[in-house]
Protein backbone atom coordinates (compact mmCIF):
# COMPACT_ATOMS: atom_id res chain seq x y z
CA UNK A 1 0.00 0.00 0.00
CA UNK A 2 0.90 3.62 -0.46
CA UNK A 3 0.33 5.72 2.19
CA UNK A 4 0.87 9.16 2.71
CA UNK A 5 0.62 10.94 6.14
CA UNK A 6 0.62 14.71 5.91
CA UNK A 7 2.32 16.35 8.91
CA UNK A 8 2.43 20.13 10.74
CA UNK A 9 4.73 21.25 13.00
CA UNK A 10 3.32 23.25 16.52
CA UNK A 11 4.06 24.94 19.11
CA UNK A 12 4.69 22.36 21.92
CA UNK A 13 1.07 21.83 23.85
CA UNK A 14 3.57 23.16 26.80
CA UNK A 15 4.14 26.84 25.16
CA UNK A 16 2.91 30.02 26.07
CA UNK A 17 1.50 32.08 23.56
CA UNK A 18 3.80 35.20 22.96
CA UNK A 19 2.72 38.69 20.69
CA UNK A 20 5.28 40.84 19.19
CA UNK A 21 4.49 43.79 16.20
CA UNK A 22 0.55 41.86 15.90
CA UNK A 23 2.26 38.17 15.13
CA UNK A 24 3.00 35.03 17.62
CA UNK A 25 6.41 35.13 18.61
CA UNK A 26 8.15 32.04 18.08
CA UNK A 27 11.90 32.85 19.49
CA UNK A 28 12.87 29.81 20.90
CA UNK A 29 9.66 27.80 21.56
CA UNK A 30 9.69 24.44 21.04
CA UNK A 31 7.75 22.95 18.20
CA UNK A 32 6.42 19.07 17.73
CA UNK A 33 4.39 17.22 15.72
CA UNK A 34 0.98 18.01 15.52
CA UNK A 35 -0.95 15.76 18.29
CA UNK A 36 -2.99 14.75 16.37
CA UNK A 37 -0.95 13.91 13.56
CA UNK A 38 1.25 11.63 15.57
CA UNK A 39 -2.39 9.66 15.47
CA UNK A 40 -1.95 9.74 11.65
CA UNK A 41 2.27 8.87 11.78
CA UNK A 42 1.51 6.08 14.14
CA UNK A 43 -1.48 4.70 12.15
CA UNK A 44 0.38 4.67 9.29
CA UNK A 45 3.18 2.73 10.50
CA UNK A 46 0.56 -0.14 11.96
CA UNK A 47 -0.94 -0.29 8.50
CA UNK A 48 2.03 -0.56 6.45
CA UNK A 49 3.45 -3.24 8.86
CA UNK A 50 0.07 -5.74 8.38
CA UNK A 51 -0.32 -5.08 4.87
CA UNK A 52 2.96 -4.25 3.40
CA UNK A 53 3.81 -0.84 1.43
CA UNK A 54 5.62 2.27 2.59
CA UNK A 55 4.70 5.21 4.85
CA UNK A 56 5.69 8.74 3.29
CA UNK A 57 5.22 11.66 5.52
CA UNK A 58 4.66 14.92 4.06
CA UNK A 59 5.36 18.59 5.74
CA UNK A 60 4.97 22.30 4.52
CA UNK A 61 6.79 24.44 6.21
CA UNK A 62 10.77 25.50 6.71
CA UNK A 63 14.24 23.96 6.91
CA UNK A 64 13.11 23.80 10.29
CA UNK A 65 10.63 21.49 10.01
CA UNK A 66 13.07 18.95 9.11
CA UNK A 67 13.42 18.08 13.10
CA UNK A 68 9.45 16.80 12.93
CA UNK A 69 10.27 14.76 9.54
CA UNK A 70 13.21 12.82 11.24
CA UNK A 71 10.98 12.30 14.26
CA UNK A 72 8.31 10.78 12.24
CA UNK A 73 11.01 8.32 10.46
CA UNK A 74 12.58 7.71 13.72
CA UNK A 75 9.24 6.08 14.45
CA UNK A 76 9.21 4.24 11.89
CA UNK A 77 7.91 5.83 8.29
CA UNK A 78 9.81 5.24 5.42
CA UNK A 79 10.67 8.36 3.34
CA UNK A 80 9.76 12.07 3.89
CA UNK A 81 8.85 15.01 2.00
CA UNK A 82 10.19 18.66 2.67
CA UNK A 83 8.34 21.08 0.76
CA UNK A 84 10.00 24.27 1.54
CA UNK A 85 7.91 27.46 0.90
CA UNK A 86 10.10 29.74 2.87
CA UNK A 87 11.45 31.20 0.40
CA UNK A 88 8.54 31.80 -1.69
CA UNK A 89 5.79 32.19 0.57
CA UNK A 90 5.02 35.28 2.87
CA UNK A 91 1.59 33.72 3.72
CA UNK A 92 -0.97 31.39 2.56
CA UNK A 93 -4.38 30.09 4.22
CA UNK A 94 -6.12 26.17 4.21
CA UNK A 95 -6.73 26.84 0.70
CA UNK A 96 -2.84 27.48 -0.45
CA UNK A 97 -2.48 24.39 1.49
CA UNK A 98 -4.51 22.57 -0.07
CA UNK A 99 -3.21 23.63 -3.54
CA UNK A 100 0.29 22.69 -2.96
CA UNK A 101 -0.85 19.51 -1.62
CA UNK A 102 -3.15 18.77 -4.50
CA UNK A 103 -0.12 20.00 -7.17
CA UNK A 104 2.22 17.01 -4.79
CA UNK A 105 -0.34 14.31 -4.77
CA UNK A 106 -0.84 14.96 -8.70
CA UNK A 107 1.13 12.15 -9.94
CA UNK A 108 1.23 9.99 -7.12
CA UNK A 109 -0.79 6.42 -7.25
CA UNK A 110 -1.90 6.93 -3.26
CA UNK A 111 -4.26 4.34 -1.15
CA UNK A 112 -4.15 6.43 1.38
CA UNK A 113 -3.87 9.49 3.27
CA UNK A 114 -3.79 9.97 6.77
CA UNK A 115 -3.83 13.58 8.72
CA UNK A 116 -4.80 14.71 12.12
CA UNK A 117 -8.44 16.11 12.55
CA UNK A 118 -7.12 19.55 13.33
CA UNK A 119 -3.53 21.25 13.71
CA UNK A 120 -3.56 22.48 17.51
CA UNK A 121 -2.92 26.05 16.48
CA UNK A 122 -4.40 27.24 13.62
CA UNK A 123 -6.95 24.57 14.52
CA UNK A 124 -9.32 24.46 11.28
CA UNK A 125 -9.35 21.19 10.07
CA UNK A 126 -10.17 22.41 6.33
CA UNK A 127 -6.96 20.82 4.60
CA UNK A 128 -7.36 17.08 4.57
CA UNK A 129 -11.51 17.55 3.18
CA UNK A 130 -9.63 19.92 1.24
CA UNK A 131 -7.46 17.47 -0.41
CA UNK A 132 -9.67 14.61 -0.49
CA UNK A 133 -12.22 16.22 -2.39
CA UNK A 134 -9.39 18.13 -4.71
CA UNK A 135 -7.84 14.44 -5.34
CA UNK A 136 -11.58 12.96 -6.09
CA UNK A 137 -11.20 10.57 -3.78
CA UNK A 138 -13.80 9.74 -0.29
CA UNK A 139 -12.58 10.82 3.09
CA UNK A 140 -13.74 10.59 6.66
CA UNK A 141 -12.60 12.98 9.51
CA UNK A 142 -12.33 12.07 13.18
CA UNK A 143 -11.45 8.81 12.91
CA UNK A 144 -11.10 6.44 15.97
CA UNK A 145 -10.88 2.96 14.67
CA UNK A 146 -9.52 1.96 11.17
CA UNK A 147 -9.44 -1.65 9.51
CA UNK A 148 -8.39 -2.43 6.24
CA UNK A 149 -9.31 -5.93 4.03
CA UNK A 150 -8.08 -5.38 0.57
CA UNK A 151 -10.00 -2.46 -0.98
CA UNK A 152 -12.57 -2.88 2.07
CA UNK A 153 -12.18 -0.13 4.65
CA UNK A 154 -14.03 -0.38 8.42
CA UNK A 155 -13.82 2.67 10.22
CA UNK A 156 -15.28 4.35 13.34
CA UNK A 157 -15.60 7.82 13.58
CA UNK A 158 -16.19 10.02 16.73
CA UNK A 159 -19.30 12.23 16.17
CA UNK A 160 -19.41 14.43 19.24
CA UNK A 161 -18.83 11.37 21.45
CA UNK A 162 -21.13 8.99 19.40
CA UNK A 163 -19.48 6.26 17.38
CA UNK A 164 -20.73 6.14 13.53
CA UNK A 165 -19.66 2.94 12.27
CA UNK A 166 -18.53 3.45 8.09
CA UNK A 167 -17.79 1.40 5.28
CA UNK A 168 -16.28 2.36 2.26
CA UNK A 169 -13.10 1.78 0.09
CA UNK A 170 -9.26 2.62 -0.74
CA UNK A 171 -8.08 4.99 -2.04
CA UNK A 172 -9.15 7.29 1.16
CA UNK A 173 -8.21 10.42 3.31
CA UNK A 174 -8.26 10.12 6.93
CA UNK A 175 -8.13 12.41 9.93
CA UNK A 176 -7.25 10.92 13.04
CA UNK A 177 -8.52 12.03 16.61
CA UNK A 178 -7.65 10.97 20.34
CA UNK A 179 -8.22 7.26 20.89
CA UNK A 180 -7.49 5.92 17.50
CA UNK A 181 -4.29 4.44 18.89
CA UNK A 182 -1.22 5.26 21.62
CA UNK A 183 1.58 7.06 19.29
CA UNK A 184 5.12 5.29 20.38
CA UNK A 185 8.39 6.86 21.13
CA UNK A 186 11.08 6.80 18.81
CA UNK A 187 14.08 3.69 19.79
CA UNK A 188 17.66 4.73 19.73
CA UNK A 189 17.94 2.91 16.49
CA UNK A 190 15.02 4.13 14.97
CA UNK A 191 16.63 7.43 15.39
CA UNK A 192 19.94 6.25 14.32
CA UNK A 193 17.89 4.76 11.04
CA UNK A 194 16.13 7.63 10.73
CA UNK A 195 19.27 9.72 9.76
CA UNK A 196 19.69 7.56 6.61
CA UNK A 197 16.15 7.31 5.68
CA UNK A 198 15.55 9.54 2.56
CA UNK A 199 14.58 13.30 3.14
CA UNK A 200 12.90 14.87 -0.38
CA UNK A 201 13.32 18.32 -0.51
CA UNK A 202 10.80 20.40 -3.03
CA UNK A 203 9.77 24.21 -3.58
CA UNK A 204 6.96 25.24 -4.98
CA UNK A 205 8.79 25.53 -8.92
CA UNK A 206 9.24 21.62 -8.57
CA UNK A 207 5.49 21.33 -8.37
CA UNK A 208 4.97 23.51 -11.33
CA UNK A 209 3.49 26.28 -9.35
CA UNK A 210 4.21 29.88 -8.84
CA UNK A 211 2.55 32.11 -6.09
CA UNK A 212 -0.17 33.72 -7.90
CA UNK A 213 -1.54 29.63 -8.09
CA UNK A 214 -1.54 29.42 -4.77
CA UNK A 215 -2.27 32.72 -3.37
CA UNK A 216 -4.54 32.60 -0.37
CA UNK A 217 -8.24 33.63 -0.17
CA UNK A 218 -8.25 35.03 3.22
CA UNK A 219 -5.90 37.13 5.62
CA UNK A 220 -5.44 37.54 9.08
CA UNK A 221 -5.10 41.54 10.10
CA UNK A 222 -4.77 40.68 13.42
CA UNK A 223 -3.57 38.65 16.76
CA UNK A 224 -4.26 39.21 20.31
CA UNK A 225 -4.16 37.83 23.39
CA UNK A 226 -7.61 37.24 25.27
CA UNK A 227 -7.71 39.93 28.44
CA UNK A 228 -6.00 39.18 31.48
CA UNK A 229 -8.30 37.04 33.82
CA UNK A 230 -8.21 38.93 36.95
CA UNK A 231 -7.68 36.14 40.13
CA UNK A 232 -10.85 35.50 41.52
CA UNK A 233 -12.58 34.79 45.22
CA UNK A 234 -11.49 31.64 47.37
CA UNK A 235 -14.56 31.15 49.51
CA UNK A 236 -13.85 31.07 53.24
CA UNK A 237 -15.59 29.78 56.26
CA UNK A 238 -17.60 26.29 56.98
CA UNK A 239 -17.85 24.54 53.70
CA UNK A 240 -21.42 24.53 54.23
CA UNK A 241 -21.29 28.46 54.33
CA UNK A 242 -19.02 28.35 51.34
CA UNK A 243 -21.69 26.75 49.26
CA UNK A 244 -24.52 28.42 49.94
CA UNK A 245 -22.57 31.66 49.35
CA UNK A 246 -21.43 30.12 46.06
CA UNK A 247 -24.82 29.25 44.68
CA UNK A 248 -26.28 32.49 45.53
CA UNK A 249 -22.91 34.45 44.13
CA UNK A 250 -24.42 32.18 40.73
CA UNK A 251 -27.75 32.97 41.03
CA UNK A 252 -27.93 36.44 41.85
CA UNK A 253 -24.52 37.95 40.95
CA UNK A 254 -23.76 36.33 37.33
CA UNK A 255 -27.12 34.88 36.52
CA UNK A 256 -25.78 31.57 35.58
CA UNK A 257 -28.04 29.58 37.51
CA UNK B 1 -28.62 43.51 -1.85
CA UNK B 2 -26.92 40.46 -0.83
CA UNK B 3 -28.32 36.77 -0.19
CA UNK B 4 -26.96 34.75 2.14
CA UNK B 5 -27.26 31.04 3.13
CA UNK B 6 -27.64 29.23 6.28
CA UNK B 7 -26.94 25.42 6.27
CA UNK B 8 -29.08 24.34 9.26
CA UNK B 9 -28.37 21.00 10.97
CA UNK B 10 -30.34 18.68 12.88
CA UNK B 11 -29.58 15.92 15.68
CA UNK B 12 -32.68 13.41 16.74
CA UNK B 13 -34.92 15.02 14.54
CA UNK B 14 -34.86 18.63 16.06
CA UNK B 15 -32.40 21.63 14.60
CA UNK B 16 -29.60 22.25 16.69
CA UNK B 17 -29.40 25.87 18.24
CA UNK B 18 -25.89 26.71 16.12
CA UNK B 19 -28.20 26.81 13.42
CA UNK B 20 -30.34 29.92 14.65
CA UNK B 21 -26.89 31.11 15.82
CA UNK B 22 -26.06 30.95 12.51
CA UNK B 23 -28.91 32.92 11.07
CA UNK B 24 -28.19 35.33 13.49
CA UNK B 25 -24.54 35.08 12.20
CA UNK B 26 -25.63 35.97 8.88
CA UNK B 27 -27.44 39.27 9.81
CA UNK B 28 -24.41 40.49 11.48
CA UNK B 29 -22.80 39.98 7.95
CA UNK B 30 -24.98 42.07 6.14
CA UNK B 31 -28.29 43.07 8.32
CA UNK B 32 -29.82 43.87 4.53
CA UNK B 33 -29.51 40.40 3.03
CA UNK B 34 -31.70 38.05 2.22
CA UNK B 35 -31.16 34.88 4.08
CA UNK B 36 -31.83 31.66 3.20
CA UNK B 37 -31.74 28.56 5.40
CA UNK B 38 -31.27 25.05 3.83
CA UNK B 39 -33.11 22.20 5.55
CA UNK B 40 -31.56 18.67 4.73
CA UNK B 41 -32.80 15.30 5.96
CA UNK B 42 -34.94 12.25 5.07
CA UNK B 43 -38.02 13.79 4.93
CA UNK B 44 -40.72 15.68 7.20
CA UNK B 45 -38.50 19.23 7.15
CA UNK B 46 -40.92 21.65 6.85
CA UNK B 47 -41.33 22.42 10.73
CA UNK B 48 -37.49 22.64 10.71
CA UNK B 49 -37.49 24.95 7.84
CA UNK B 50 -40.44 27.09 9.82
CA UNK B 51 -38.37 27.27 13.12
CA UNK B 52 -35.27 29.03 10.68
CA UNK B 53 -37.87 31.02 9.38
CA UNK B 54 -39.62 32.48 13.31
CA UNK B 55 -35.61 32.87 14.07
CA UNK B 56 -34.91 35.58 11.19
CA UNK B 57 -34.29 33.72 8.12
CA UNK B 58 -36.66 34.98 5.08
CA UNK B 59 -37.11 31.74 3.29
CA UNK B 60 -35.97 28.37 3.14
CA UNK B 61 -35.34 25.47 0.76
CA UNK B 62 -35.46 21.93 2.03
CA UNK B 63 -34.03 18.98 0.36
CA UNK B 64 -35.48 15.57 1.85
CA UNK B 65 -33.92 12.28 0.61
CA UNK B 66 -33.44 8.85 2.05
CA UNK B 67 -30.06 9.17 1.68
CA UNK B 68 -29.76 12.37 3.79
CA UNK B 69 -31.18 10.49 6.82
CA UNK B 70 -26.98 10.17 8.21
CA UNK B 71 -24.88 12.60 7.32
CA UNK B 72 -22.09 11.80 4.78
CA UNK B 73 -19.99 14.22 3.29
CA UNK B 74 -21.09 12.92 -0.03
CA UNK B 75 -24.98 13.01 0.48
CA UNK B 76 -24.76 16.62 2.18
CA UNK B 77 -22.19 18.19 -0.57
CA UNK B 78 -24.43 17.23 -3.20
CA UNK B 79 -27.45 18.61 -2.02
CA UNK B 80 -25.94 21.58 -0.92
CA UNK B 81 -23.99 22.46 -3.80
CA UNK B 82 -27.53 21.95 -5.76
CA UNK B 83 -28.87 24.45 -3.76
CA UNK B 84 -25.77 27.12 -4.31
CA UNK B 85 -26.40 26.19 -7.65
CA UNK B 86 -29.82 27.59 -7.77
CA UNK B 87 -29.52 30.25 -5.24
CA UNK B 88 -25.76 31.78 -6.51
CA UNK B 89 -25.06 33.31 -2.71
CA UNK B 90 -22.99 35.89 -1.32
CA UNK B 91 -21.80 33.92 1.39
CA UNK B 92 -22.80 31.05 3.45
CA UNK B 93 -22.74 30.44 7.00
CA UNK B 94 -22.76 26.50 9.20
CA UNK B 95 -21.71 25.63 12.63
CA UNK B 96 -18.54 24.59 13.47
CA UNK B 97 -19.73 21.42 14.89
CA UNK B 98 -18.86 17.87 13.33
CA UNK B 99 -21.01 17.96 10.62
CA UNK B 100 -20.08 21.77 9.97
CA UNK B 101 -16.24 20.75 9.98
CA UNK B 102 -16.63 17.97 7.65
CA UNK B 103 -18.77 19.12 5.05
CA UNK B 104 -17.47 22.69 4.60
CA UNK B 105 -14.01 22.54 3.26
CA UNK B 106 -15.15 20.21 0.51
CA UNK B 107 -17.61 22.58 -0.33
CA UNK B 108 -15.17 25.76 -0.16
CA UNK B 109 -12.79 23.55 -2.44
CA UNK B 110 -15.49 22.49 -4.44
CA UNK B 111 -15.98 26.47 -5.28
CA UNK B 112 -12.45 27.11 -5.29
CA UNK B 113 -12.90 29.34 -2.15
CA UNK B 114 -11.73 30.45 0.71
CA UNK B 115 -13.11 29.17 4.35
CA UNK B 116 -12.90 30.97 7.90
CA UNK B 117 -13.73 28.57 10.41
CA UNK B 118 -15.02 28.47 13.46
CA UNK B 119 -15.71 32.54 14.28
CA UNK B 120 -16.85 33.44 17.57
CA UNK B 121 -17.39 37.10 16.66
CA UNK B 122 -18.49 39.07 13.39
CA UNK B 123 -17.43 43.12 13.37
CA UNK B 124 -17.88 45.65 10.32
CA UNK B 125 -15.39 47.89 11.03
CA UNK B 126 -14.82 50.57 7.85
CA UNK B 127 -17.13 48.81 5.70
CA UNK B 128 -14.56 45.86 5.99
CA UNK B 129 -16.26 42.51 7.79
CA UNK B 130 -13.98 41.07 10.46
CA UNK B 131 -14.07 37.67 11.56
CA UNK B 132 -12.50 36.80 15.13
CA UNK B 133 -11.24 33.45 15.91
CA UNK B 134 -9.92 31.25 18.96
CA UNK B 135 -6.38 29.49 17.77
CA UNK B 136 -3.95 27.73 20.12
CA UNK B 137 -6.92 26.58 21.54
CA UNK B 138 -7.92 29.54 22.97
CA UNK B 139 -4.34 30.72 23.98
CA UNK B 140 -4.95 33.63 21.40
CA UNK B 141 -7.09 35.10 18.83
CA UNK B 142 -6.93 36.06 15.31
CA UNK B 143 -8.77 38.17 13.13
CA UNK B 144 -9.44 37.45 9.71
CA UNK B 145 -10.55 38.88 6.52
CA UNK B 146 -11.78 37.21 2.92
CA UNK B 147 -9.67 38.91 0.60
CA UNK B 148 -11.61 36.72 -2.39
CA UNK B 149 -14.82 35.27 -3.47
CA UNK B 150 -17.74 33.94 -0.93
CA UNK B 151 -18.19 34.81 2.51
CA UNK B 152 -17.82 31.46 3.79
CA UNK B 153 -17.61 30.86 7.61
CA UNK B 154 -18.32 28.35 10.24
CA UNK B 155 -19.44 29.69 13.90
CA UNK B 156 -18.46 28.20 17.04
CA UNK B 157 -21.65 27.02 19.03
CA UNK B 158 -22.40 29.24 22.33
CA UNK B 159 -20.99 32.58 21.00
CA UNK B 160 -23.48 34.50 18.51
CA UNK B 161 -26.92 34.89 20.51
CA UNK B 162 -29.77 33.75 18.21
CA UNK B 163 -31.68 36.00 17.36
CA UNK B 164 -35.54 36.13 19.25
CA UNK B 165 -38.28 33.53 18.40
CA UNK B 166 -41.13 35.20 16.24
CA UNK B 167 -43.30 32.92 15.07
CA UNK B 168 -45.28 35.91 13.21
CA UNK B 169 -42.61 35.97 10.73
CA UNK B 170 -43.46 34.32 7.05
CA UNK B 171 -41.70 32.79 4.67
CA UNK B 172 -41.42 30.99 1.60
CA UNK B 173 -40.31 27.27 2.17
CA UNK B 174 -39.23 25.41 -1.13
CA UNK B 175 -38.54 21.65 -1.39
CA UNK B 176 -35.62 21.01 -3.96
CA UNK B 177 -35.37 17.56 -5.64
CA UNK B 178 -31.89 16.41 -5.18
CA UNK B 179 -30.73 13.52 -6.96
CA UNK B 180 -28.25 11.83 -4.27
CA UNK B 181 -26.07 9.34 -6.16
CA UNK B 182 -22.26 7.59 -5.88
CA UNK B 183 -21.91 7.81 -1.76
CA UNK B 184 -18.52 5.81 -1.41
CA UNK B 185 -18.78 6.02 2.53
CA UNK B 186 -22.17 4.38 4.19
CA UNK B 187 -22.98 5.10 7.64
CA UNK B 188 -24.09 1.12 8.87
CA UNK B 189 -24.38 1.74 12.75
CA UNK B 190 -24.87 4.45 15.55
CA UNK B 191 -23.43 3.72 18.78
CA UNK B 192 -24.59 6.07 21.11
CA UNK B 193 -22.59 7.09 23.78
CA UNK B 194 -22.78 10.64 24.59
CA UNK B 195 -26.75 10.47 25.02
CA UNK B 196 -25.97 11.02 28.81
CA UNK B 197 -27.15 14.73 29.07
CA UNK B 198 -26.11 17.42 26.22
CA UNK B 199 -23.90 18.04 24.16
CA UNK B 200 -20.94 19.14 25.86
CA UNK B 201 -19.59 22.02 22.57
CA UNK B 202 -23.62 23.69 23.55
CA UNK B 203 -23.64 22.91 26.76
CA UNK B 204 -24.56 26.21 29.03
CA UNK B 205 -23.16 24.85 32.06
CA UNK B 206 -20.32 21.82 32.21
CA UNK B 207 -19.56 20.22 35.44
CA UNK B 208 -15.46 18.78 34.41
CA UNK B 209 -13.39 15.97 36.69
CA UNK B 210 -10.10 15.86 36.63
CA UNK B 211 -7.36 12.71 38.50
CA UNK B 212 -8.79 13.94 41.55
CA UNK B 213 -12.64 12.66 41.13
CA UNK B 214 -10.67 9.15 41.19
CA UNK B 215 -12.99 6.82 39.92
CA UNK B 216 -15.28 6.61 36.88
CA UNK B 217 -17.68 5.55 39.50
CA UNK B 218 -16.54 9.39 41.12
CA UNK B 219 -18.32 10.87 38.11
CA UNK B 220 -21.64 9.83 38.98
CA UNK B 221 -21.65 12.69 41.20
CA UNK B 222 -20.80 15.04 38.16
CA UNK B 223 -23.40 13.64 35.83
CA UNK B 224 -26.11 14.20 38.64
CA UNK B 225 -24.57 17.72 38.85
CA UNK B 226 -25.13 18.27 35.25
CA UNK B 227 -28.00 17.42 34.93
CA UNK B 228 -29.75 19.52 37.47
CA UNK B 229 -27.62 21.97 35.66
CA UNK B 230 -29.09 21.43 32.30
CA UNK B 231 -25.28 20.62 31.77
CA UNK B 232 -22.86 18.53 30.18
CA UNK B 233 -19.81 16.69 31.66
CA UNK B 234 -16.34 16.73 30.73
CA UNK B 235 -12.98 15.81 31.95
CA UNK B 236 -9.94 16.66 31.97
CA UNK B 237 -6.81 14.44 29.59
CA UNK B 238 -5.53 13.23 33.06
CA UNK B 239 -8.92 11.46 33.94
CA UNK B 240 -9.21 10.19 30.60
CA UNK B 241 -5.79 8.87 30.40
CA UNK B 242 -6.87 7.15 33.52
CA UNK B 243 -10.08 5.83 31.82
CA UNK B 244 -12.29 7.43 34.51
CA UNK B 245 -14.26 8.55 31.03
CA UNK B 246 -14.15 8.56 27.68
CA UNK B 247 -11.87 10.91 25.46
CA UNK B 248 -14.84 12.12 24.06
CA UNK B 249 -15.21 14.01 27.07
CA UNK B 250 -11.71 15.72 27.20
CA UNK B 251 -11.34 19.04 27.02
CA UNK B 252 -7.86 21.26 26.33
CA UNK B 253 -5.63 21.73 23.53
CA UNK B 254 -6.25 18.17 22.69
CA UNK B 255 -9.67 17.59 22.99
CA UNK B 256 -12.71 20.11 23.01
CA UNK B 257 -12.61 23.24 23.58
CA UNK B 258 -16.05 25.03 25.32
CA UNK B 259 -17.21 28.33 26.26
CA UNK B 260 -20.13 27.76 28.41
CA UNK B 261 -21.70 30.29 30.53
CA UNK B 262 -20.94 28.55 33.69
CA UNK B 263 -17.84 25.65 34.00
CA UNK B 264 -17.16 24.22 37.54
CA UNK B 265 -13.83 22.18 37.61
CA UNK B 266 -13.71 19.99 39.86
CA UNK B 267 -10.24 18.01 41.00
CA UNK B 268 -8.92 19.65 38.52
CA UNK B 269 -5.24 21.21 38.67
CA UNK B 270 -5.75 23.42 35.60
CA UNK B 271 -2.62 22.48 33.80
CA UNK B 272 -2.03 25.08 30.54
CA UNK B 273 -3.71 22.64 27.91
CA UNK B 274 -6.75 22.34 29.92
CA UNK B 275 -7.03 26.03 30.77
CA UNK B 276 -6.83 26.61 26.77
CA UNK B 277 -9.70 24.33 26.06
CA UNK B 278 -11.95 26.25 29.15
CA UNK B 279 -10.56 29.42 30.24
CA UNK B 280 -12.69 31.52 28.10
CA UNK B 281 -15.93 30.39 29.97
CA UNK B 282 -17.78 33.30 31.45
CA UNK B 283 -17.90 32.15 34.45
CA UNK B 284 -15.64 29.21 36.29
CA UNK B 285 -15.97 27.67 39.53
CA UNK B 286 -12.88 25.52 40.87
CA UNK B 287 -13.50 23.32 43.60
CA UNK B 288 -9.92 21.36 44.42
CA UNK B 289 -8.47 20.49 48.03
CA UNK B 290 -5.14 22.09 46.89
CA UNK B 291 -4.89 25.62 47.36
CA UNK B 292 -2.23 25.95 45.34
CA UNK B 293 -3.79 24.29 41.94
CA UNK B 294 -3.05 26.46 39.12
CA UNK B 295 -7.04 26.35 38.44
CA UNK B 296 -7.90 29.07 40.88
CA UNK B 297 -5.79 31.47 38.85
CA UNK B 298 -8.41 31.62 35.99
CA UNK B 299 -11.50 30.48 38.37
CA UNK B 300 -14.15 33.40 39.48
CA UNK B 301 -14.89 31.26 42.64
CA UNK B 302 -12.50 29.04 44.11
CA UNK B 303 -13.48 26.30 47.07
CA UNK B 304 -10.53 24.73 48.67
CA UNK B 305 -11.79 21.12 49.64
CA UNK B 306 -12.84 18.16 49.00
CA UNK B 307 -14.64 17.47 46.45
CA UNK B 308 -16.42 14.76 47.68
CA UNK B 309 -18.05 16.61 50.55
CA UNK B 310 -18.30 19.50 48.41
CA UNK B 311 -20.10 18.02 45.47
CA UNK B 312 -22.37 16.28 47.30
CA UNK B 313 -23.55 19.72 49.28
CA UNK B 314 -23.51 21.83 46.16
CA UNK B 315 -25.99 19.40 44.91
CA UNK B 316 -28.14 19.62 47.79
CA UNK B 317 -28.21 23.04 47.61
CA UNK B 318 -29.17 23.72 43.97
CA UNK B 319 -31.71 21.09 44.30
CA UNK B 320 -32.79 23.54 47.51
CA UNK B 321 -32.59 26.40 45.28
CA UNK B 322 -34.94 25.19 42.65
CA UNK B 323 -37.59 24.01 44.98
CA UNK B 324 -37.98 27.41 46.25
CA UNK B 325 -38.48 29.18 42.88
Amino acid sequence: MNIYVLLKKTFDTEEKINIHDGKIDDDGAEFIINPYDEYAVEEAIKQRDEHGGEVTVVTIGDEDSEKQLRTALAMGADKAVLINTEDDLDEGDQYTTAKILEAFFEDKEVDLILAGNVAIDEASGQVGPRLAEALGIPYVTTITGLSIDGDQVSIEKDVEGDVEKIETTLPLLVTCQQGLNEPRYPSLPGIMKAKKKPLEELELDDLDLDEDDVEPKTKTIDVFLPPEKEAGRVLEGDLDDQVKELVSLLKNEKKVL
Amino acid sequence: MSKLLVIAEGRDGALRNVSFEAVAAAKKIDSEAEIVAVVLGKDQLEDQAKELIYHGADRAVTVGHEKLEHYTSEGYGQAVLAVINDESPDGIVMGHTSIGKDLTPKIAAKLDTGLVSDVIDIEINDGRLEFTRPIYSGKAFEKKIITDGLTFVTIRPNNIAALERDESRSGDITAKDVDVTDIRTIVKEVVRKASKGVDLSEARVVVAGGRGVKSAEGFDQLYELAELLGGAVGASRGACDAEYCDYSLQIGQTGKVVTPDLYIAVGISGAIQHLAGMSNSKVIVAINKDPEANIFNVADYGIVGDLFEVVPLLIEEIKAMKVEA
